[in-house]
């Protein structure tokens, strides 16, 4: 293993049943870097990072991470997963615990911190996704917005090398995005490894080392953001990148990105 | 900046009161006029002939049954036998036994609800109860008499066949409903066996296999309890319809729940014990009153293995010469009793969905 790979993929090959979901995918990742995977619905892009923490399993082809290679066995299974944190669509805080109860669970019960650690890393994280006052309500006292930064907020709590966000804010009012984007690059800047699955492009654009396109379980194509943008070489990226942008021109860095489109 | 609240002002007259609640809740379409009118013209029916048998020209004093002038009901009947009907043939001057353990029940449910100690430790507590109270009433230590337990009866056997069952079930329909959803086959196909053949009979043959069956299993000689024996059918019933009810609370539960779990690197038994089944308990909340209720009623089947439950003890104290024909204040008692638990049992499930609702929503 090299280095200052953190995450091998090899031949990555997965069916649902008959469905070919994911077609030799070959992906490095490098320690600290940011990669944003973006694609049209149904590309494989949820399979793809589900298969990193081994939500989902895969059938030929392998993942090495962080030096662990991903079978079925229990133990690596969790050794990874206490080092892969994931973000969800649907935040999927646990609403019969409070905040803050969330936010301690894994560091008490997974990495067996004792309490008064585990509070107090947790009262860190909610205060620097700006939340603190809101330690003791219960998730659904909070709005969408909110809701995902404690979910950023938890999966930061079990200190991981590797973060995972399936498409963090596309179940968000267009207000509450910015609030958990501006947590994201903050995160950013302190160069954790970060695959992000998202259609924000104006983040993509600000902080991504890398951007994949996907479609129908492949990759397609990967660069750095600007060339991305600005110079895509397949078709289907070119066709990709006009509708989406044509569906959110509001921000200003998307505007520009219209812009060298444009050219 | 700031902004002066405004004081918020009543309603105007169209929209409150009495009237307007009559108007927009009973009167608020032609049909539901009508439905209302008949279910009053019903209530007139009904109501003032069974408060002039129940009160008015009830008899409430005397000691026996020259006191009852049989204009209306006669409450003599009930207040004579009241001890017959609470204790069944447990022996007079052993009754402060059973005060007693029924007076601990709410020390112990103070102790439960106000004790400043873990979860786990309030139930470790609280299982001290059934302890003391099997003690205190069956006697035969602490220099208590032995009161065997074909003495037992009435509300006391009721209230102990009762909750014995609904609170023993509960743990082991947890351990069903996970051996249902189990991934081995064998532990699952064995749930589903159990689950699906206690389903498929009715709980008087369960209480007739438990009373003729179980003892086979046993050696020759060996006395097992008649009570024991009701007691065993009567969780063994229950535990399957617990088991199905807390899988229909863990059904409920959105995959996303689970993945979020397995994400954050906790063990099957840390997922299921910390997030699933909390969640499915809170969801199961009316359907585990709505059981328990159910089998509080269903007790009454106890008189087929020859016990004498609340009912049982009505319908025997029915045939005493002294008092025939009085079975119908009997049983009006006897419902109005039922009714009163099962009531309360109600409230209780709404007192707790309330309580563990954090949904906000
Ligand atoms: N559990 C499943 N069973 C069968 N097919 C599935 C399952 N999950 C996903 N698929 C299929 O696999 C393909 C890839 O799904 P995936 O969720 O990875 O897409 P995606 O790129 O994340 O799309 P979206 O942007 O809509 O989230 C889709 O065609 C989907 O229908
Ligand atoms: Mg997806």
């Amino acid at each position: 293993m090299s280095g200052d790979k953190i995450i091998q993929i090899k031949n990555l090959n997965k069916w649902y049943g008959d469905f070919h979901a994911l077609k030799d995918i070959n992906l490095n990742i490098k320690k600290g870097e940011i990669v944003v995977v973006c694609g049209p619905s149904g590309s494989g892009k949820s399979t793809l990072i589900r298969c990193i923490n081994y939500l989902e399993k895969f059938q030929k082809g392998t993942i090495d991470v962080n030096g662990t290679i991903l079978t079925d066995n229990v133990k690596k299974i969790k050794k990874i997963r206490s080092q892969v944190a994931m973000v969800f669509q649907h935040f999927e805080l646990f609403p019969h615990l409070s905040i803050i109860d969330n936010l301690i669970l894994a560091p008490t019960h997974v990495h067996k911190h004792p309490k008064e650690e585990a509070l107090s890393t947790a009262m860190e994280y909610l205060e620097r996704v700006n939340i603190a006052d809101q330690a003791q309500k219960y998730p659904g006292q909070l709005s969408g917005g909110q809701q995902q930064r404690v979910a950023i907020a938890r999966a930061l709590c079990a200190n991981p090398t590797i973060m995972l966000f399936d498409e963090p804010t596309s179940a968000l009012d267009p207000e509450m995005i910015s609030e958990v984007l501006d947590v994201m690059v903050e995160l950013a800047k302190e160069h954790k490894t970060m695959i992000c699955v998202t259609h924000e492009m104006g983040f993509a654009k600000e902080v991504a080392d890398r951007v994949i396109f996907m479609d129908e379980g492949q990759i397609i194509e990967e660069n750095e953001p600007e060339e991305f943008f600005c110079n895509p070489q397949s078709d289907r990226l070119k066709l990709f990148l006009q509708q989406i942008l044509s569906h959110t021109p509001n921000t200003d860095t998307e505007k520009e990105l219209e812009k060298c489109i444009a050219k | 900046m700031t902004y002066n609240l405004i004081q918020s002002s009543q309603p105007p007259v169209k929209n409150r009161g009495f009237l307007n609640w009559l108007l927009s809740n009973l009167f608020s379409t032609p049909a539901n006029s009508a439905l209302t009118l008949l279910s009053l013209l019903f209530l007139y029916w009904v109501l003032p002939p069974f408060f002039q048998w129940a009160i008015i020209d009830a008899n409430f004093i005397g000691s026996d049954k020259s006191a009852c002038t049989r204009d209306g009901a006669c409450w003599v009947f009930v207040i004579q036998k009241i001890d017959f009907f609470i204790y069944g043939f447990y022996p007079d001057e052993a009754h402060w036994r059973v005060n007693l353990s029924f007076v601990l029940f709410f020390v112990f449910g103070f102790l439960f609800r106000f004790l400043p100690v873990n979860f786990i430790y309030k139930i470790l507590v609280f299982m001290l109860y059934p302890i003391i109270t099997y003690f205190l009433i069956s006697g035969g230590s602490f220099g208590l008499d032995v009161v065997d337990t074909d003495k037992w009866g009435g509300l006391t056997l009721t209230l102990i066949v009762a909750s014995i069952g609904i609170v023993a079930a509960i743990p082991f329909g947890i351990v069903l409903a996970f051996g249902r959803k189990s991934k081995l086959p064998i532990i699952k196909n064995l749930s589903v066996i159990y689950i699906e053949f206690i389903r498929g009979v009715p709980l008087i043959s369960i209480l007739f296999m438990a009373s003729v069956i179980l003892p086979l299993f046993f050696p020759e000689g060996m006395n097992f309890d008649k009570l024991l024996r009701a007691l065993i059918g009567i969780t063994m019933f229950q535990v399957a319809y617990i088991a199905e009810v807390i899988r229909g609370g863990m059904q409920a539960i959105p995959t996303g729940q689970y993945e979020a779990a397995d994400s954050l690197g906790l063990s099957y038994w840390q997922k299921m014990l910390l997030i699933i089944l909390p969640q499915a308990l809170k969801v199961a909340i009316p359907n585990l009153i709505g059981a328990s209720i159910a089998l509080f009623k269903d007790t009454t089947l106890v008189l087929i293995i020859g016990l004498f439950d609340l009912l049982a003890m009505v319908h025997l104290t029915g045939t005493d010469n002294n008092w025939l024909g009085f079975d119908t204040e009997g049983y009006v008692f006897v419902t109005f009793v039922f009714w009163a638990f099962c009531f309360s049992l109600s409230k209780y499930g709404k007192f707790l969905e309330v309580k563990y609702n954090t949904d906000y929503r």
